[in-house]
């Protein structure tokens, strides 16, 4: 029995499987993530909003359902994009090495095929990610970031939306479930 | 140990991992140095998409302005929508042409005059950063783009260079939080330090409170911070009052007036002067030649040493009052902390030939008579004596050195101390 073996909400039980996706799929997905991230604000500066390689980490941990898994997902796709940006590297790094680790974790009680759970998922892991991105700026750069909050929410409803449809899109590119012990 | 390892084992992983990137982002912070390998990486992995990306969208957008939106003509308007779309068609793809030409041939025109060696470049991405203002540019260091360069358009600077990978480079712009760079005004050459904010407009920071900058004047690059050669603009004021400890200037910078798809990389830098300000300088203007030197049959008019040259200026008739005050009341300028009582009225000055009493017709009181009407209202010195204001010594106590001599000849009036001269022959071009 592992550590995670019971459902928290009743009715809405725990996967039996993780999902298994080719290397391409791993290698070519989160790149694109980044690039749409560097491209498209250029022409629709409001996609700078879309934390795409977010909702890219948050589906491959909560699919894998394996923390080891997650932890790993996110600390590359956060330093891919933090070598995009000009601050030092492993601010990103870190802060989605904990989101994959913890949406990895949650995805071991949730029926992650829920658009709902799915939905709540990615607004928390979007606040949780902003939050604390902005915690490391302050505390680790000594950079006077500031936080808006009631924007920080409503993009955080945004991403969630965006990330049902993209889910979806990714659940295609699935090759087959594994049962887990 | 090994079975709380096994136990634990995805938090551990976490913890390690954790762990290395705090060590790595620790190494970075505390030396200042970069972890290179990986950013080439990334770098060299996303730009080639970029460049596909922008080559697909630029296709096909001409692919959908040119046929899709003529194909959903009405059906009974066919031909003659047909006609009409082929000509919008043409107009818009001249149009499109000239304007690329017209934007090329600026980049070269600029890039031509510009003292500066420097190197044309595309912007082909954005960086990835929460607010960062930083973009990716097509030239790298195989065309000699090195960290550190600058960054401009035509109409002014936009940033500098970051780090430069074999085929792309990084260029943070101005609006960047973390963007500085020593600038100064052009009227009362104000030095500042340009500070981004992460948005359009940008600070200038560091001005004393007391320092003078109005709202619309110019802001040059001053060439201290060694990145930006002096001379290139920066932007202009839009904002600019007193803050608490420094002054609180906002300016919108120009170099993004056009957009920012073409940009210059300054390979090498050239300082350049600060031109004058346009406004007030670059306007053509009429100077009248100085009125003829008949004045010594005048005796308030005459030079004070008795000479044939005129006085021709305010200032000079002021001086000589005073020193004639001065003497009447046997004061020495310059000695002592007492000053002459200005208002008691000093004896008419004597000119050779002429009996001290002797005062010409229409003099004023003070024994000295305007030019013209039109000076003497500009003046305001007719009948009253002239009092200093406040009782202070008076600024013609030390009068200038500078001797009222004959006018040149060529028609144009001296310049006066303190007033910069035109520059009627070299056109200094405006900011855009």
């Amino acid at each position: 029995m592992s550590e995670y073996s019971e459902a928290i909400i009743p009715g809405i039980g725990r996967r039996k499987a993780a999902s298994r996706y080719g290397p391409a799929v791993f290698l070519l997905v989160p790149l694109l993530a980044v690039l749409f991230q560097v491209y498209v604000p250029r022409f629709v500066e409001s996609a700078a909003n879309l934390e795409l390689p977010l909702l890219v980490t948050v589906y491959f941990s909560l699919m894998r359902r394996q923390p080891i898994a997650g932890t790993l997902i996110g600390a590359v796709i956060g330093l891919a994009q933090d070598s995009l940006s000009h601050l030092p590297m492993g601010m990103f790094g870190i802060v989605k090495t904990l989101v994959g680790y913890f949406a990895a974790s949650v995805s071991q009680r949730f029926d992650v095929e829920n658009p709902a759970i799915r939905l709540i998922l990615g607004f928390f892991f979007y606040f949780f990610h902003q939050f604390f991105y902005w915690v490391l700026s302050r505390a680790l750069l000594s950079q006077q970031v500031g936080f808006d909050l009631g924007q920080t929410l409503v993009v955080g409803v945004l991403n969630a939306a965006v990330g049902l449809p993209l889910f979806v899109m990714l659940d295609r590119l699935r090759q087959e479930d594994v049962a887990l012990a | 140990m090994d079975f709380l390892l096994h136990r634990y084992r995805s938090l551990t992983v976490l913890v390690i991992t954790i762990l290395a990137q705090l060590v790595l982002l620790a190494y970075q912070v505390k030396t200042g140095g970069d972890v290179r390998l990986i950013r080439v990486w990334s770098v060299e992995a996303v730009t080639p998409l970029a460049r596909v990306l922008e080559g697909i969208r630029s296709s096909t957008s001409d692919f959908f302005s040119n046929y899709v939106v003529l194909s959903g003509a009405q059906a009974e308007n066919r031909r003659m929508k047909e006609e009409l779309g082929r000509l919008k068609m043409d107009n818009q793809y001249l149009r499109s042409e000239l304007s690329t030409a017209q934007r090329a041939e600026a980049l070269a025109v600029f890039q031509k005059s510009a003292p500066s060696k420097t190197v044309a470049a595309r912007v082909i991405g954005s960086s990835t950063g929460a607010n960062a203002k930083v973009v990716f540019v097509d030239r790298g260091f195989t065309s000699g783009v090195l960290k550190g360069m600058a960054v401009l358009t035509p109409d002014g600077i936009v940033g500098k260079v970051i780090a430069s990978y074999p085929t792309a480079a990084q260029v943070q712009l101005i609006t960047d939080p973390s963007f500085a760079a020593g600038v100064v005004s052009q009227t009362n050459r104000v030095h500042g330090t340009l500070k981004g904010q992460g948005r359009g407009d940008c600070l200038v920071d560091y001005v004393q409170l007391e320092q003078k900058v109005d709202q619309g004047e110019w802001f040059f690059t001053s060439g201290d911070d060694r990145v930006f050669p002096k001379g290139l603009p920066v932007g202009q004021v839009s904002v600019a009052k007193q803050g608490t400890t420094f002054r609180e200037i906002y300016l919108i910078p120009s170099g993004f007036q056009h957009g920012l798809e073409e940009v210059l990389i300054v390979v090498e830098g050239i300082h350049q002067q600060i031109p004058d300000d346009v406004s007030a300088v670059n306007q053509p203007m009429k100077l009248l030649p100085p009125p003829p030197a008949d004045a010594s049959t005048e005796p308030g008019l005459a030079a004070p040493d008795g000479g044939a040259q005129p006085l021709s200026t305010d200032a000079d008739r002021l001086r000589q009052k005073y020193r004639a005050i001065g003497e009447a009341q046997a004061h020495k300028y310059g000695e002592g902390m007492t000053a002459p009582n200005y208002n008691q009225t000093a004896p008419a000055p004597v000119a050779p030939g002429t009996s001290p009493a002797g005062t010409a017709p229409g003099a004023t009181a003070g024994g000295v008579k305007p030019p013209n009407p039109a000076a003497s209202a500009a003046a305001g010195a007719t009948k009253e004596p002239v009092t200093p204001p406040n009782g202070s010594r008076p600024a013609v106590a030390n009068p200038p050195a500078a001797s009222p001599g004959t006018p040149p000849a060529s028609g144009v009036t001296p310049p006066t101390p303190g007033v910069k001269p035109p520059a009627p022959t070299v056109k200094t071009p405006a900011p855009r």
